[in-house]
């Protein structure tokens, strides 16, 4: 091959570039190991690690992943092809785009969706830059966030736009429900407010009274950005039929579709919004045509939107959709169908019943909020949460987040979670375990 | 290939449904009647075997690395090990909730300290983070750090970044989201940044410059070491576009061109899925300057142990850019390469992609296909310009690439860069065989042929794929991005 190059060796492939900065050898990098020890070693890691019984949620949700799913995304055509630039051998990636679209817009009830966003918190900053680019009439682009909002998706909101001068200013909640306070944004009643972001269940589980939040930012001239679990969406109104109207745009997490915890990600976010606001919407589309033949087909679109076109004046520097995860969730979404997700939702608001009532009839804990919930519910205690959990995690369980940090107010609090995965006997465990852990503090 | 399949909603009965899915019956819960939703969502009613049929049909009608040579210019699509796959879904790492108490997660903490520091000395940055999920979001990163860098000193001023016209169109739009002004310089005929035009473009309100090396014309910028030193001494940073760190791994590091930040993508160098398009991985690495601002989380070790530093660690960090800690999945595919190759393999990464590149371009000009840049080396890919062709046969680089894939080949990158005129950008990366590079030569010399011959035939390729060309126009204008129920 050297010889048809006409270089005598490798190494003067690489001689355009400055002798000076050349290394030959790569200090600190290990040397190679054979796959079956690089397995050894991380089959020790993550054995290690254990398999804790979950009980948070906290913006990624533990669900029964049908065994189809990774079996069909891991095949080596979903697995390593890449964006579908070459539509006519893409075919596959392109419908499966176009499906997972329309499933999203199906369950948010919205017109039209993206083919996914990197994830619920990046999804929720770029609903914001898309507001302010898609409401005109708005000058100020300041966007009301409630304290209700997932609290790392509102700090990720705030790096995102930060650039581009957005306001997001935080809207209290009401300390007896735990959902948006309706005397303080009744305050912002007449100011040029861009847009509300109204989380549905919010960070602590409960139903907001999206109708009402809706109605408020018809009346005041806001957009509304609905940030949704789509889960809950089986059973819990869609943002598209919010209040008289409904949402401009909704954005979540679609992580709980066939996407496992994965210590973090990567997860999906997905975004949906009216057609009137399609063409501000960021991240790739995947939209139906015809072939020269009139044969129908797929292909992307709208993509004078996006960066390798419109450079500087794209709508968002993003490339990649979360594909893979994309494809998981469309396959996840096609096995249940709506009987399976909608049985999925009941479950997992019976199971939360269940724990909070099990949880509750623990000496030192009861449940902060009354209202209606999804899955997840704020605990209080009568101690501090962290060293509550470090205990409970010698025991196996990982029993919630300490809200300590991000919701002070609450003294001590745990928001805890209890999906369709978790059956009675783990409740009972938990209970238990929780009893011991507080009587022996007690005792102590 | 197999012909087009439904749509899953065109497979739907009423009824039907995959029910060992569902979770046992009895929890009759429900929300109270306000909140409730009135209509069912309009879901595909499918069995579970017509699922898997459904989308395994539908993957056969893709090209993939696993079943296509793919010689994509500027994304790296080599061979993805499937050890990486199965080790990050290890059913201790899979099943691990983020927020679980890390003394729960020592196992993933300690991988994803190793990759750190792997990607510390094969970068030659002084720190690492891995939490940007794509290549852009690295960007974001990096253009916030050097405007936090700017700020905290006081230098209001500096608002600009300069590009080079070459740049993928990320690096202008991600200034842009960083709220600065994008100055565009020329590049010479010879494929280096103009040095005059940099010069002048240099100003006090100079934020930073954003750089690919090698860059998207596949050549290595020879000239870095001035470049790096009139962007400092203006009192601007540099940025690196990892993009096409796979042609240098082991050989020279962006740390010691004079790089003060870079984000790499680690789903090109390091091999992780590309998924039909995502998860990607953008981590980057910073200078000593840029440490302070670096994004959370980043793994820190304390004696024995790990743990997630935070915003107690680094008070001036740009903030978080996830809801967690990134592509978690996504970066424990990259430790499970980056080991299994260890130090002399990832030398062999930078040396068998630039020979096959450099191999390739020899054979297709040996076939009479025009360099766009003739004088210089191929980095790990390379312009070929169709312009000629263009001119004499009115065969277009589009046509070439539509009827590459009859020929059993994926096309590589068409019309970019942008100022290349009919071009395609070729990276055979180091997975290939000599075999499959010259298929690939005899493929598309057999095409010039046909078009001399035969041009219609070329023109209206592809014929074997389950679709003709599409019509792109009718897809913006007849907008129909989202199946709907018939309603009576």
């Amino acid at each position: 091959m050297l010889d048809r190059i006409g270089a005598g060796s490798i190494d003067d492939l690489f001689d355009e570039i400055p002798p000076a900065l050349r290394i030959d050898a790569l200090p600190g990098v290990p040397e190679a190991l054979p796959e079956m020890d690089v397995a050894r070693l991380a089959g020790a890691r993550a054995t290690g690690d254990g398999l804790p019984l979950n009980f948070i949620g906290a913006g990624a949700y533990e669900h029964h992943i049908p065994a189809p799913v990774w079996a069909l995304v891991t095949r080596g055509e979903i697995y390593s092809a890449y964006t579908p630039y070459q539509a006519e051998a893409s075919q596959g990636t392109l419908q499966i785009m176009y499906e997972y679209q329309s499933m999203i817009a199906g369950l948010t009830a919205m017109d039209v969706s993206n083919a996914s966003l990197y994830d619920g918190a990046s999804a929720l900053a770029e609903a914001c830059l898309m507001a302010v680019r898609a409401h005109r009439r708005s000058k100020s682009a300041r966007i009301l966030v409630p304290a209700t909002v997932n609290p790392t998706w509102r700090r990720v909101a705030e790096v995102i736009t930060e650039g581009q001068g957005l306001k997001l200013e935080v809207l209290p909640y009401d300390p007896a429900t735990g959902c948006v306070d309706a005397k303080a944004l009744a305050r912002f009643a007449g100011e040029d407010i861009t847009a509300i972001v109204v989380q549905q269940p919010n960070f602590f589980g409960q139903l907001e009274d999206a109708d009402g939040l809706t109605r408020w930012a018809r009346a005041n001239g806001a957009l509304v950005i609905a940030a949704v679990n789509p889960v809950a969406l089986a059973l819990v109104a869609p943002p598209g039929e919010w209040g008289d109207g409904g949402a401009d745009i909704a954005v979540g997490d679609a992580q709980p579709f066939g996407v496992p915890l994965s210590s973090g990600g990567p997860y999906v976010g997905f975004m949906a919004c009216r057609m009137e606001h399609v063409r501000q919407m960021p991240g790739r589309i995947a939209g139906r045509t015809v072939d020269t033949e009139g044969k129908p087909g797929f292909t992307l679109t709208l993509q004078a939107r996006e960066q390798h076109i419109r450079r500087a004046k794209a709508t968002s520097n993003i490339c990649t959709n979360q594909g893979l995860l994309m494809t998981a969730a469309t396959i996840h979404l096609a096995l249940l169908g709506p009987t399976g997700l909608e049985r999925v939702a009941r479950a997992c608001l019976a199971r939360t019943a269940e724990l909070v009532a099990a949880l509750t009839q623990v000496p030192g804990v009861r449940a902060a909020f009354a209202g209606p919930r999804f899955h997840e519910a704020v605990l209080r205690l009568d101690r501090p949460a962290g060293p509550v959990l470090e205990a409970l995690a010698a025991e196996g369980i990982v029993g919630g987040l300490d809200l300590a940090r991000d919701f002070p107010e609450f003294g001590n609090a745990l928001l805890v979670c209890a999906t369709e995965t978790r059956n009675s006997a783990d409740i009972e465990t938990y209970a238990r375990a929780l009893a011991r852990v507080l009587g022996r503090a007690a005792a102590a | 290939m197999p012909k087009a399949e439904s749509l899953i909603f065109e497979l739907s009965r009423p009824g039907r449904g995959a029910t060992a899915q569902y979770p046992a019956a009895g929890a009759e819960a429900d929300v109270p009647a306000a909140f409730r939703r009135r209509r069912r969502p309009p879901l595909p009613e499918v069995s579970e075997l017509q699922a898997v049929r459904h989308y395994t049909r539908l993957s056969q009608l893709n090209f993939g690395i696993d079943t296509h040579f793919y010689p994509l210019g500027s994304c790296t699509m080599k061979y993805n090990p499937r050890a990486c796959n199965s080790l990050a879904m290890l059913p201790g790492f899979l099943g691990r909730h983020p927020l679980a108490p890390t003394s729960t997660g020592q196992g993933v903490l300690a991988c994803l300290f190793e990759l750190q520091e792997m990607l510390k000395h094969v970068t030659g940055m002084a720190g690492v983070s891995l939490t940007p999920m794509a290549g852009a979001q690295g960007e974001f990163a990096g253009v916030a750090m050097i405007r936090a860098y700017h700020r905290a000193r006081g230098d209001h001023a500096r608002n600009e970044i300069i590009v080079p016209d070459a740049a993928h169109g990320t690096n202008p739009a991600t200034a842009t989201m960083c709220g600065m002004k994008v100055r565009e310089i020329p590049t010479l005929a010879d494929g280096d940044v103009d040095l005059a035009a940099l010069e002048a473009a240099l100003s006090p309100a100079t934020a930073g410059i954003m750089l690919t090396n090698p860059s998207t014309l596949g050549v290595f910028e020879r000239r870095i070491v001035e470049i790096a030193r009139k962007v400092h001494a203006a009192g601007g940073l540099l940025y690196y576009d990892g993009a096409n760190l796979n042609a240098i791994l082991g050989k020279v590091r962006p740390g010691d061109m004079g790089f003060d930040v870079i984000h790499m993508n680690l789903h090109k160098t390091f091999s992780t899925p590309h998924g039909g398009g995502g998860p990607g991985c953008g981590a980057v690495g910073v200078g000593q300057r840029l440490l302070p601002h670096m994004p959370l989380p980043v793994v820190g070790r304390e004696g024995d142990g790990y743990r997630w530093l935070d915003e107690r660690d680094l008070p001036a960090s740009i903030g978080r850019l996830s809801g967690f800690m990134g592509n978690t999945g996504v970066l424990l595919r990259a430790w499970v390469y980056m080991r299994i190759l260890g130090a002399a393999g990832m030398r062999r990464v930078s040396e068998y992609s630039t020979l096959n590149a450099n191999y390739l371009l020899a054979r297709l000009r040996e076939a009479g296909f025009e360099a766009a840049y003739p004088g210089r080396r191929a980095s790990h890919e390379f312009i070929v310009t169709l312009k000629r062709e263009a001119r004499e046969l009115g065969v277009t680089a589009m046509d070439f690439a539509k009827r590459l894939l009859d020929h059993g080949y994926h096309a590589p990158t068409t019309y970019f860069p942008l100022l290349v005129p009919e071009c395609l950008l070729i990276e055979p990366t180091e997975s290939e065989t000599r075999e499959e590079l010259d298929g690939f030569v005899d493929a598309l010399a057999a095409i010039r042929h046909e078009a001399a011959t035969d041009a219609a035939t070329v023109k209206a390729a592809p014929h074997t794929m389950p679709v003709r060309r599409l019509d792109d126009v009718r897809a913006a204008r007849q907008l129909d991005v989202a199946w709907k129920p018939v309603t009576a």
